[in-house]
């Protein structure tokens, strides 16, 4: 049993140009690991979805990923607005994604549902005015 | 084993050990081992930006030298369209086709032509039903090793077809034989005037299991100061090329993706634009596109470090020439003109760069200990050291490959607790 890998990653918010760079470097460290493609990939869709959520909805936050010997774990806190209702959230197409948000191609209502999609296990823990938490996983 | 044979070397005479090519180097492929720049060949794409960069012109490309072609009775030039931009006011492709048959060549079959023929094919392509997309173009030699080496998800999206140079030399050997059946094909070579190293590395290495019909490979550079001293453009010349407009563009970046008509493609030029354009399509986070054209030299083809123009003028010159072009010459009107051996059998197997160990636990316990380090090192990326970064360095160490007394940070910390130790340790009273 090996110790637990921890990756701990600052998402600036409001910045869509660096939006994406977590995702990136998990790549990397996953590929360096030698954990196989498909896993990664759906690790990093997953991540990105909710790089890019963290970005639009909450100013940011801090995401981690904990790699262990039978799966890859993602956290992302925020203490963004929270999610009012969680399962209108997770339909396919709904957005509360402001239009200047849209006008750039993102908000269009995938991000929750994309990251339940890819992962094993997504829990959202959510307190309306406080932030929200989500927790993912990837069995290898 | 590594058996992949690239295409780079080094004038370790030239070489300063300044550090630039390593600081380039998109694949962290380069260190600095005793005041001189060494390649980790696992890692090198052949992307060429070391030659690029290097400002000793220390870094070279192995290419083949044009005297090889006497060792075969048929010689065919199958020259890269980026060829015809390297000539000003050139207004007809004939005079350097000419060109190449009056410095020696039996035969010309221009990669224009083939590309022709590969952008039809890939207009039918697209239209099948349930093909990955976006289809990515396997032109570029160092995108197709980069997405076998890195993005091994995306090798469905390849598109199915060798690039022109591959089609060019196979269906040049196959029409020669025909035209010459007194010929062995042994007697045959097919010498491809190249931009690139990579392109020499591809013909050495071929695809998956496939073999390159490509036998030498002569750098553009070396063929340009042959060609300059025959090319007489005031006699009128018999050479006519058989390709238009839609060949001669694939030369620059957007020139294969604007063959296809359709609005939907990107190209992509300068291999960190590459990269984060195949993180994108991975990630699954790009518009719906049907083509993407990558090109690891800045503007395409015409920017590979064998060409002689500055790409920008070389684009211009391009224009200029196709004015007076038809728009293609080329069209496949039965499937058979691309000779079914040019077709992708097999993608060569997923070589992932950088994997730190073939078992899971220890590759995270080797990491946790990079991780660790990395904290203690001094973040600054200086190189000095001999790697590109602090991390690349934290790496090195924990791998056995560096020792950690080789950071100039870290020893003159030391230095300066020897200074301090000294100086308190030592009472001197006051003279």
């Amino acid at each position: 049993m090996a110790e637990p890998l921890v990756f701990r990653f600052e998402v600036d918010g409001d910045n869509f140009t660096s939006a994406g760079q977590a995702s990136v470097q998990v790549k990397k460290n996953l590929r360096e690991l030698g954990v196989d493609p498909e896993t990664i990939r759906r690790v990093s869709i997953a991540m990105y979805e909710g790089e890019i959520n963290m970005v639009i909805h909450a100013k940011g936050g801090v995401a981690e990923v904990i790699v262990s010997d039978e799966s890859v774990e993602i956290i992302l806190r925020d203490s963004g607005p929270g999610i009012a209702n969680i399962e209108q959230a997770m339909q396919e197409g709904f957005s509360t994604a402001p239009d200047n948000v849209r006008s750039l191609g993102f908000g269009a209502g995938m991000g929750l549902p994309n990251m339940k999609r890819y992962t094993d296990y997504m829990h959202i823990d959510s307190v309306v005015g406080e932030g929200t938490t989500i927790t993912m996983k990837v069995n290898f | 084993m590594n058996t992949y044979i690239h295409s780079v070397s080094l004038d370790s005479s030239k070489c300063t050990g300044c550090t630039t090519c390593m600081k380039h180097c998109p694949t962290e492929a380069i260190r600095i081992r005793n005041g001189c720049a060494v390649i980790d060949s696992e890692r090198c794409i052949d992307c060429g930006e070391c030659i690029r960069n290097c400002p000793n012109n220390a870094k070279k490309s192995i290419c083949n030298s044009f005297d090889e072609i006497q060792n075969y009775k048929y010689k065919i030039a199958l020259p890269a369209p980026a060829l015809l931009a390297q000539f000003d006011n050139l207004d007809n492709a004939g005079f350097v086709l000419q060109g190449l048959l009056d410095i020696g060549f039996d035969e010309v079959f221009e990669v224009s032509k083939a590309a022709e023929l590969v952008s039809a094919y890939t207009r039918l392509y697209l239209q099948t039903e349930g093909i990955k997309k976006p289809v990515i173009s396997t032109a570029c030699p160092v995108v197709a090793r980069l997405i076998v080496l890195r993005f091994p998800f995306l090798k469905d999206n390849l598109l199915p077809l060798l690039p022109p140079m591959e089609v060019a030399a196979a269906m040049a050997k196959k029409e020669a034989l025909e035209k010459h059946p007194e010929l062995k094909a042994e007697e045959i070579c097919t010498c491809f005037i190249s931009p690139c190293p990579a392109k020499m590395s591809y013909a050495r290495n071929g695809f998956g299991s496939y073999k390159s019909e490509v036998d030498l490979v002569v750098s553009m550079s070396e063929i340009y100061l042959k060609l300059i001293n025959v090319m007489d453009r005031e006699k009128a010349c018999d050479a006519v090329s058989q390709a238009g407009r839609i060949g001669v563009s694939w030369a620059i970046c957007g020139g294969e993706g604007s063959a296809l008509l359709n609005d939907k493609i990107l190209a992509a030029d300068g291999i960190n634009n590459v990269i984060s354009v195949l993180d994108q399509i991975e990630d699954g986070n790009i518009p719906p596109i049907d083509f993407v054209e990558l090109n690891a030299c800045p503007s395409g083809c015409v920017g590979g470090v064998l060409t002689i123009e500055n790409p920008y003028v070389a684009k211009n010159r391009l224009h200029t020439l196709r004015r007076y072009m038809p728009i293609s010459l080329n069209s496949i009107s039965d499937e058979e003109y691309i000779p079914k051996e040019s077709f992708i059998s097999d993608i060569p197997s997923y070589k992932p760069l950088n994997r730190l160990s073939d078992n899971l636990g220890e590759s995270m316990r080797l990491m946790s200990q990079i991780q660790a380090l990395r904290k203690e090192l001094p973040g600054i990326d200086c190189g000095s050291c001999g790697a590109p970064n602090c991390r690349a360095f934290a790496e090195d160490i924990v791998m056995g490959n560096a020792d950690r007394n080789e950071c100039i940070i870290a020893y003159k910390e030391l230095i300066k607790k020897y200074i301090k130790d000294y100086d308190g340790g030592e009472t001197v009273d006051g003279k």
